[in-house]
């Protein structure tokens, strides 16, 4: 069963969400604040947009942490990749146009839907929130019918 | 110095949440599109473990503690149930699901050299970008 469920085994999984959970909880015991990562990409877009939903203080105010903790985020890979990785550069085979427009729809909803899998999944899952859970049980269905969808039509499986 | 203490634990959060990413490997969109596709179910861990470790922090932490360390007060997460919340995560199960790429790993994934993932990284700013655009019409009317 374990076999099947996790063919590439479970502990750097268990052991990668546990480091995650760390990260997210140490940014709510100093400074109290609940860090999901799709709202990085509208802070950001304050420096260079005028419209007022960007100058908004919930997205300008918080600008100068998220950048942080995104410059974080790009350290930790690099300290991994450092000391356990594989020793040369990650890449993927998924094609540049799955990744652009994919990018397109993610970065939308996520943002219309004012959540993605850290904010809605792991900050809003562990808030409690109904309607988190409930955007998972959405955005997870969705996917999987969408990445099927694509091997059936590539003939390709990842 | 409060600046300071922003900058150094701001980034240090969001290293160890990289470094969990890259752990796990869900910095990679094959694995995530594995996952998906119902081959290996490790990111069921991946999450499983974030949550398991956050929930007890964010249900204990605004009560065994007067404040957080370093500010005033704790947030609190409230999610609508709305429409936009229930279309933009399905619009953004399509994207996930054609790209394998979600925002954490779009950022963190450069850091591992993968620089094929700055189309997913542009692809997402432009569809924030849009997505203000169409909030600010949206509000308008």
């Amino acid at each position: 069963m374990l076999q099947f469920l996790f063919p590439s085994g479970w502990a750097p999984f268990l052991m990668g969400g546990l480091l995650i959970g760390v990260g997210v909880s140490l940014m709510f015991i100093c400074f109290g604040r609940v860090v999901g990562m799709s709202s990085f990409f509208s802070s950001t877009l304050s420096w260079a947009s005028g419209l007022p939903y960007f100058q908004q203080p919930s997205l300008r105010g918080t600008r100068v942490w998220r950048l942080w903790c995104a410059l974080g985020l790009v350290l930790g890979v690099l300290a991994w990749q450092l000391w356990q990785g594989p020793g040369s550069a990650l890449s993927t085979d998924v094609s540049a146009e799955r990744l652009l427009i994919g990018g397109l729809f993610v970065g939308f909803g996520a943002r219309m839907s004012n959540g993605c899998t850290s904010g809605h999944g792991i900050c809003g899952l562990s808030s409690l929130s109904g309607p988190s859970a409930l955007a998972v049980l959405i955005f997870m269905g969705v996917a999987m019918i969408t990445a099927n969808a694509m091997v059936w039509f590539t003939g390709v499986r990842p | 110095m409060k600046c300071l203490f922003d900058f150094l634990g701001m980034l240090l959060g969001g290293a160890l949440f990289g470094y969990g990413l890259a752990y796990s490997g869900m910095v990679s969109p094959e694995v995530v599109l594995r996952f998906l596709t119902l081959q290996d179910f490790g990111l069921m861990l991946v999450m499983g473990g974030a949550v398991a470790v956050t929930v007890v922090v964010y249900q204990l932490a605004p009560r065994w503690l007067k404040r957080p360390v370093l500010a005033e007060g704790f947030e609190k997460r409230v999610t609508p149930l709305d429409r936009n919340t229930l279309v933009g995560a399905a619009l953004f199960g399509v994207g996930w699901g054609l790209s394998g790429v979600c925002p954490g790993p779009a950022i963190a994934g450069l850091g591992g050299g993968n620089l094929k993932l700055l189309w997913a990284l542009v692809g997402i700013f432009a569809g924030a970008y849009l997505q203000g655009l169409w909030a600010s019409r949206a509000n308008k009317r």
